[in-house]
């Protein structure tokens, strides 16, 4: 068996968690425009479909608000229920 | 009296000064309903993120108004009847909806944009 081809039981995790913050609550902003399409697009992926708060870093509280405007905005057409590339 | 926003979009083939008609009389509609018109902002012609009856393309308005609870019933009957209309929106505007609307049109900053570029 090569000697450099070690098997490690458990993956090296390399890529450094990034510490996540609610924007909202860093920032101050106390109500989810559902009008702004340009900052609720930084919550959708590229399907358009609403990202979940482990990717987002977004308290509960503000997840929902987020996610009753964006639902609000495809409502409106302002944003596709889906689409092949958002971005 | 609740502060409310109404958001209308009008088929396109309407024309500049049937759309300002149109925008009349919804306000008229509101006036004389006891209600009290804060602002409005017309978007124009955009086109829309997917059709609606066919049509790729609409005229964006809103409304910003304040009214009795009674009234939204009537003004909803209002637009649905109205076959200009492709969709309407009506939302109930809390206090920090409305310091938003308010910076939002003051141009001070309201803390979206900074979050926007990060």
């Amino acid at each position: 068996m090569a000697k450099n081809e070690i098997k490690y039981l458990t993956a090296i995790k390399t890529e450094k968690k990034v510490k996540k913050f609610c924007r909202f609550r860093k920032y101050g902003i106390r109500y989810v425009d559902y009008k702004d399409v340009e900052f609720l697009k930084k919550f959708l992926n590229e399907q358009g479909k609403i990202l979940p708060r482990r990717f987002t870093g977004n308290s509960l509280k503000f997840q929902r608000k987020v996610a009753r405007a964006i639902k609000k905005a495809r409502q409106m057409a302002l944003l596709p229920y889906d689409t092949d590339l958002l971005k | 009296m609740n502060q409310y926003e109404l958001m209308v979009i009008f088929t396109p083939v309407l024309s500049d000064d049937e759309f300002r008609a149109a925008q009349k009389k919804y306000e008229k509609f509101v006036e004389n309903a006891g209600g009290s018109l804060v602002a409005q902002t017309s978007w124009g012609l955009r086109s829309l993120a997917y059709p609606i009856q066919k049509k790729t393309t609409g005229l964006y308005w809103i409304m910003e108004f304040q009214s009795s609870p009674s009234f939204i019933e009537k003004l909803k009957i209002q637009l649905l009847r109205d076959e200009t209309v492709l969709r309407h929106l009506i939302t109930k505007l809390d206090k920090y909806a409305v310091q938003y609307n308010e910076k939002k049109r003051s141009g001070v900053e309201t803390g979206t944009e900074k979050s926007v570029e990060e």
